[in-house]
């Protein structure tokens, strides 16, 4: 088949976004050069720098492809387009590594604080954003785009749409990242958990995130199964309602607009509940909605099993969604917040365990049939895992926001424990489990350079996953009981300090446990590179359609 | 028509799938926040509450920067321990004025709410410079880099300005002054304290960090930590007037 031949000519995409970027880096030059402080000067430079890159490869990329734009589909089947879910994979397992150790080095801080080395760089209240925000925004996100780019795609039989969309989203996503873990380095944050980023960051986010709504919108719109499949709905619940949270925790006012400080337009007690309105639903909807499409789409595929129950999906879905939204306020149990909204909070908590068992049922069950591949494929057996942390952690979290349970665990290490068995379990897992699928298909490969490698990375990381949280538990609900004993003359029993002292062993365990972790991500970035770089072609066979469920 | 079959709207147009999305996770957040916009009851009505002076602003600057809220929240709450502990139960007045709040979620180190007038000065310089010169078995970072930077005078007027924008009453007399208040207030010689001091009730005026010269970081977050906690007068506080 010949092409008929079309004039070259840059599209309107190209054409514009070459145009903005070159004036963004002109305005950047501006501002690095009017900056008030060292940081915005070093932010404004590498927007200028990164901007001038992004027209340059634009135009590159024009004089270096065909006339005509990839095709929507080749002999009747979509074109997928891989290469931006390609990079996100990459920088998700580059962000994943350099997260772990991050966290490990905190760990270790706390339990030696020399570590500190007494410079503003390095100390554990800039290093601790830095590592939140590596595995939660950089590692979890990059996992989130690439697998949502893929699943679209693959759910509605279409190509990703847009030709340089796509990249937009996902180079635009890791400069923010960029941007912020550098402003953590340098102090430039606003101290909101999880939403440290400062103002200039914030308003990149939005722009780069609208944009990935918009990309897998369209996506939608092309589809060509008359059904959009359920991975899909908790993907856009997660996109959208990031949005929502984003926007609404974040409005400040800069001091200058050449300067990183800003003033967030909320204070006191409504910044305060605005603040954990957005850190339970950036859980609720990145950590778990997000990462539940994962599990839709991945555990049925791997186990090659159809989702164990449709309607358990559709209740799933919105009884998730519209509980998360109100379980905020346990962050805030016995503070100045109004009892009402403490009460209204931990009884929407409670009621969640039952949405988030429906769900992990839902996924424990699409093995009905299956069970006895977890003897032979260690990825479904890290995926199936991550669903019983998943229900572990789904049934801690609604304990914990009891108000008499929370008076004891809150403020201590329980609560970091209770993190990590959702972080590391849930969270790290299935998207461990998702990567080991998405790789080899991204890059058709045949399958996994080693499964034996996988096998080892299940076993390392989940021992240290163990080590993990009980160090976390004990240590946690010590240092509670700790700080609430009574002598028998009725004075209190320990000094604050006495009950740091006692954190010693266990954040020691807790760092151990930490360096398993990091050693498991090693084993597969090392799988992983393996598996792209020596792996065997895969044969395109005709694919028989399957039947719309 | 059975409700499974009902359902397609949502999964066969997206569009009305985002916009269900969007109401149900609409619901909780309208109930749960904007009353604490309005309701009376939200905030007590408390006497001594006052803005940040200039030098504790930008102490509370350097203590948003470097992430102190990690290890230490400010918020004692109404249990016997924590009362007994560290002092009266944190009341919502007293963050009113607070972007961000600051209240914390976690305890490495003790609360701060209270803490100020706790220690000495020099308690503070010693142990912020290297915690373990003062309590051994710390786990926190030595921040000896405060007493090399200065904080600059003619900045923060700025700040208070942007402040007053997002809600804090700051006087435009305040605002004037804010570079000269914050020089005062570290220098009890300096001719300014007088009317530094009709500006900010109850606010300290000390070499904060023992050195002569304009202001450093350390001079302001000490000045932050010495105040914490200190402006409402808990013997004169009428809890039962605030019964909500």
């Amino acid at each position: 088949m010949s092409q008929p031949s079309i004039s070259k000519s840059m599209t309107i995409g190209e054409s514009g976004l070459a145009v903005v970027f070159a004036v963004t880096a002109f305005l950047c030059v501006i501002a690095s050069a009017k900056a008030l402080d060292a940081p915005f000067a070093f932010h404004a430079a590498l927007s200028a720098a990164a901007s001038l890159a992004a027209v340059f490869f634009i135009v590159n990329r024009y004089f270096e492809r065909p006339a005509a734009l990839p095709p929507q589909e080749i002999n009747g089947r979509p074109n997928y387009n891989m290469g931006p879910i390609k990079f996100s994979a990459f920088m998700a397992m580059f962000w994943g590594i350099a997260g772990f150790l991050v966290g490990l080095i905190i760990a270790s801080q706390l339990a030696w604080p020399a570590l500190n080395f007494d410079l503003p760089w390095t100390s554990f209240g800039r290093l601790r954003p830095l590592h939140t925000s590596a595995v939660i925004f950089a590692f979890g996100g990059n996992v989130l785009i690439a697998t949502s780019f893929y699943v679209v795609q693959k759910s509605c039989r279409a190509r990703l749409a847009g030709d340089l969309a796509p990249w937009f989203v996902v180079v635009g996503y890791n400069f923010f990242i960029l941007i912020a873990g550098t402003g953590y380095l340098l102090g430039v944050t606003q101290s909101k958990e999880y939403a440290e980023p400062e103002w200039y960051a914030d308003l990149w986010l939005t722009i780069v995130w609208v944009a990935y709504l918009l990309v897998f919108l369209a996506t939608i719109f092309k589809r060509k199964e008359p059904h959009i499949f359920v991975a899909n709905w908790f993907y856009l619940a997660f996109i959208v309602t990031i949005a929502v949270l984003h926007l609404g925790n974040n409005p400040a006012l800069p001091v200058s607009v050449f300067g990183s400080k800003s003033y967030v337009a909320w204070g006191g007690i409504q910044d305060a509940m605005f603040q954990w309105w957005y850190g339970h639903n950036a859980v609720g909807f990145f950590l778990t909605a997000g990462f539940l499409a994962i599990m839709y789409y991945f555990i049925p595929k791997r186990a090659e099993r159809p989702i164990y129950s449709y309607r358990l999906s559709i209740i799933h879905f919105w009884a998730l969604i519209f509980l998360y939204i109100w379980a905020g306020p346990h962050h805030l149990h016995y503070t100045a917040l109004p009892d009402w909204t403490q009460t209204l909070g931990m009884t929407f908590s409670i009621m969640l365990w039952m949405p988030s068992w429906g769900g992990m049922i839902n996924g424990l069950m699409t093995l009905s049939g299956a069970w006895d591949k977890l003897r032979t494929d260690p990825v479904l057996r890290m995926l199936v895992v991550s669903v019983a942390f998943y229900g572990m952690s789904t049934f801690e979290g609604p304990m914990m926001s009891i108000k008499v349970v929370n008076s004891l665990s809150h403020y201590t290490d329980w609560t970091i424990g209770h993190v990590h068995s959702g972080a590391l379990g849930w969270v790290g897992f299935v998207s461990f489990g998702a990567l080991y699928c998405l790789v080899p298909w991204a890059w058709n490969r045949k399958g996994l350079y080693s499964l034996k490698l996988v096998n080892w990375h299940f076993w390392v990381a989940t021992l240290g996953i163990v080590l993990y949280i009980s160090a976390m538990w004990v240590s946690g609900i010590l240092q509670g009981l700790m700080w609430r004993a009574y002598t028998s003359l009725g004075f209190l029993e320990y000094s604050f300090i006495e009950t740091v002292e006692a954190m010693h062993p266990f954040y020691i365990i807790r760092a151990a446990g930490g360096g398993l972790f990091l050693i498991g991500a090693l084993i597969m970035a090392y799988n992983l590179w393996m598996t792209v770089r020596v792996g065997e072609a895969e044969v395109q066979m005709p694919v028989a359609l399957q039947p719309a469920e | 028509m059975s409700f499974w079959t009902r359902h397609q709207i949502f999964e066969k147009n997206s569009i009305i799938l985002v916009i269900g999305i969007l109401l149900v996770i609409a619901i909780g957040g309208l109930v749960e926040i904007t009353p604490l916009f309005y309701l009376k009851s939200t905030i007590e009505k408390v006497d001594g509450v006052r803005p940040y002076t200039p030098l504790e602003l930008a102490g509370r600057n350097v203590y948003v920067r470097e992430g102190c809220y990690l290890c230490h929240s400010q918020m004692v709450r109404p249990l016997r321990d924590e009362v007994e502990r560290y002092g009266h139960f944190s009341l919502a007045a007293e963050s009113m004025f607070d972007h961000p709040f600051q209240w914390g979620s976690k305890r490495t180190g003790p609360d701060l709410a209270r803490v100020g007038a706790k220690y000495s000065d020099d308690w503070h310089v010693t142990h912020l410079t290297n915690p373990r010169a003062i309590v051994p078995q710390s786990v926190m970072p030595g921040y000896p880099f405060l007493s090399a930077n200065e904080v600059d005078p003619d900045a923060i007027a700025d700040h208070m300005r942007t402040l007053r924008t997002v809600g804090v009453p700051y006087t435009d007399e305040q605002i004037a002054s804010a570079g000269a208040d914050l020089k005062a207030q570290a220098d009890p010689d300096n001719a300014g304290t007088d009317a530094f001091s009709k500006r900010y009730a109850k606010a300290v005026v000390r070499n904060f960090d023992g050195k002569t010269g304009t202001p450093t970081e350390m001079d302001a977050l000490i000045a932050y930590l010495q105040m914490l906690g200190t402006l409402v007068d808990f013997k004169i506080y009428n809890e039962k007037a605030n019964l909500r």
